[in-house]
């Protein structure tokens, strides 16, 4: 099936479906970091090196969800003339090699009003759309707008949401659930581990969707571990977004770090056979 | 009375404005925050723990003062309610006091706040002592620096100030921060937002724990002139001083309501803190929907104000409504007037008033037409003398 073909939720599916790891390798990029252009090259070489979805950060002045490196990252690229136009156009040079699901904060979504927003998003060829800031009970109107134009409305868990919460949110998931692995912020962090799996197993009885975990996660070895804890998609950013920074070449640091996660994703009896 | 008795739900939209844009993480805790509140503010012992505290360690009623010689000169009596006589120098103590009591109630043993001027950090940072909590307060690097007495008085009272070196460094800023560290820490951790501003329940928490403010001015007008005022003035940053005062106030319908916000260098440049009085489309900051300096796009915009309590690019979403519904309107003082208030009222009344106060003092000598104003005096100008000497010193 061609691409144009299929809505964007087919293709997120299609994405976890037939990847070759043993989780889907779902890099972070920020549009427009170091410069619009260069955040194409850092997607084309997460491409090339391996990543089945491209999850792309619009730079936003008040990141409430984001750490250090990222809020830095956005705060940078705003600084560079990074505006909604050349974010989209960033998603749509990606879009024809891989899903690409849009991460964006609220009032971004909201002020050119949400169907409007959308209907920009659908026309770039984007899979989705993940808002950091939007709770379920914020969501319907975003929702509506992105079910009506076949495009994913991500919604996250984290390790705080109660069963209930759990349930609702799980039932609404489109594209696939993501599993925030911490109660925290985006950043890298050690010794995390422990944890995957109880927050994995939690996410899925909750969706039939897939579920990406992320937050966090930022080495090869890390990526491993959240796919021994079940996650059918592992979400790498700070760690990606650290390198594009301090890189004199940031396609080619950032796609040597996707390289180096898809090999630690590799089905074990490869990882055995090498 | 700190609070209201009746069992009404609490607030989580203010006709459009409100509601909770934030992470996931924080949901079950904005959660328990509401059922705790909603069992607090109806439960006689706590209801009596906190006015015990508000009266023997606040000070509290503060009382009305009819300022003898700014209503000479204004040909009509203008009276003050004196917040600036709460302890600590400010109406922030009445939320502080109510909501580390809350999070001691709910368990939590770490406070956070944000603050700019610092007159709510040094609320939150008092009653942490007095009640033996961890305290951090977030406060932008440029707010360390104009409100240096402040940052001062927080550690003495061993609170830790984390400063804030992003963006503008100011309010915006340290908010921002909070949050983080609330999403962060939040099995732990309460964070004593210290305005009606953010997520659900926090405004109408905010507000409940500020009427206090209104409801004793409201009985005291009726004591003192038989009457009702024709206008009640307060300055708006976030809003709490005047939304704890318009509160008792918003069935009374011959009454005025007129809160003022930072005209900063003009409400015609970009540099103001006036979300309120200047309009246009509503947005989304730190949680709530509401009045929002922003550009078409949505990132939200600086702000600024001389003075670092009203330096805010947004505003408290019952305001917003309150404007819509014309039941309050909003005006704008720029940063030039508020700095002549300050020292017409240190040399008329012997009351050196916050910078934040200075502008809603600034509207009320400029605009006669009450024939009884009252104006919320929400806190003293102790911590700005620098700023002030040092701005005419320019």
């Amino acid at each position: 099936m061609s691409t144009t073909a299929m809505t964007g939720v087919q293709r997120i599916a299609d994405a976890f479906a037939s990847t070759t790891k043993r989780a889907a390798l779902m890099p972070y990029v920020m549009a427009g970091f170091p410069t619009l252009a260069e955040s194409v090259r850092i997607g084309e070489a997460c491409v090339q090196a391996g990543a089945d979805v491209i999850e792309l950060g619009v730079p936003y002045s008040d990141p409430l969800a984001d750490g250090p490196v990222i809020h830095e990252a956005g705060t940078r690229a705003l600084a560079a003339g990074a505006n909604v136009a050349g974010v989209l156009e960033v998603a749509r040079a990606l879009s024809s090699s891989i899903p690409v699901v849009l991460m964006c904060y609220a009032n971004m979504v909201f002020a050119p009003g949400v169907e409007a927003f959308v209907e920009r998003l659908a026309r770039t060829g984007a899979c989705g759309l993940i808002v950091p800031d939007l709770p379920l009970g914020e969501a319907p109107e975003v929702l509506a707008a992105c079910e009506s134009r076949g495009l994913a409305l991500v919604p996250l868990v984290a390790p705080t949401t109660t069963p209930e919460r759990m349930a609702a949110i799980g039932a609404q998931a489109r594209g696939f659930l993501y599993a925030v692995s911490v109660v925290g912020i985006t950043g890298e962090r050690s010794g995390l581990a422990e944890r995957f799996a109880e927050v994995v197993a939690k996410a899925r009885a909750s969706t039939q969707a897939p579920v990406a975990l992320g937050f966090g996660i930022a080495t090869p070895e890390q990526a491993r571990q959240a796919a021994d804890a079940g996650a059918d998609g592992v979400i790498v950013g700070t760690r990606l977004v650290r390198a594009a920074a301090e890189a004199e070449d940031p396609a080619g640091a950032v796609g040597a770090l996707v390289g180096e996660l898809a090999a630690a994703l590799a089905p074990t009896d490869q990882r055995s056979a090498s | 009375m700190s609070a209201p008795t009746e069992e009404r739900p609490l607030e989580h939209r203010f006709g459009p404005y409100g509601g909770q844009f934030v992470p996931e993480t924080l949901m079950p805790a904005l959660a328990e925050l509401e059922a705790a509140w909603s069992a607090a503010r109806v439960d006689p012992g706590y209801r009596s723990e906190l006015d015990g505290l508000l009266r023997d360690f606040g000070g509290r009623p503060t009382p009305i003062y009819r300022a003898r010689r700014l209503s000479e000169r204004a040909e009509r009596p203008i009276y003050l309610k004196r917040e600036d006589l709460n302890h600590t120098g400010s109406h922030k103590l009445n939320n502080a006091l109510g909501q580390v009591l809350l999070a001691k109630r709910m368990g939590k043993s770490r406070i956070i706040a944000e603050t700019g001027a610092g007159q709510h950090g040094v609320a939150t940072a008092t009653v942490c002592a007095l009640l033996g909590m961890e305290c951090m307060v977030y406060m932008g690097v440029e707010d360390t620096r104009r409100q240096r007495p402040n940052v001062q008085r927080m550690e003495l009272l061993g609170a830790k100030v984390q400063p804030v070196d992003a963006g503008a460094k100011t309010l915006k800023e340290a908010t921002s921060a909070a949050i983080r560290d609330w999403v962060t820490n939040v099995q732990s951790t309460h964070y004593v937002i210290g305005s009606v501003v953010g997520p659900a329940p926090y405004p109408a928490l905010v507000r409940d724990l500020q009427r206090v403010i209104g409801d004793e001015a409201r009985a005291q007008m009726l004591e003192r002139e038989g009457r009702l005022p024709s206008r009640v003035i307060a300055c708006v940053g976030g809003g709490s001083n005047a939304m704890g005062i318009f509160a008792a106030f918003i069935p009374d319908e011959e009454v005025e309501l007129v809160g003022v916000e930072a005209g900063g260098e003009g409400i015609d440049t970009p540099r103001h803190g006036a979300p309120l009085t200047v309009g246009g489309r509503a947005g989304i900051l730190h949680g709530s929907r509401s009045a929002v300096m922003q550009d078409e796009e949505g990132q939200i915009v600086q702000a600024h104000s001389i003075s670092a309590g009203l330096d805010y690019p947004g505003a408290g979403p019952e305001h917003a409504h309150l404007r819509d519904s014309g039941r309050a309107r909003y005006v704008a003082v720029p940063d030039r007037d508020a700095l002549g208030a300050f020292r017409e009222v240190a040399r008329l009344e012997g009351i050196i008033p916050a910078l934040e106060t200075a502008h809603a003092l600034a509207w009320v000598m400029a605009q006669p037409g009450g024939e009884l104003d009252l104006v919320c005096l929400s806190g003293r100008g102790d911590k700005d003398l620098a700023e002030v000497l040092g701005a005419a010193g320019a």
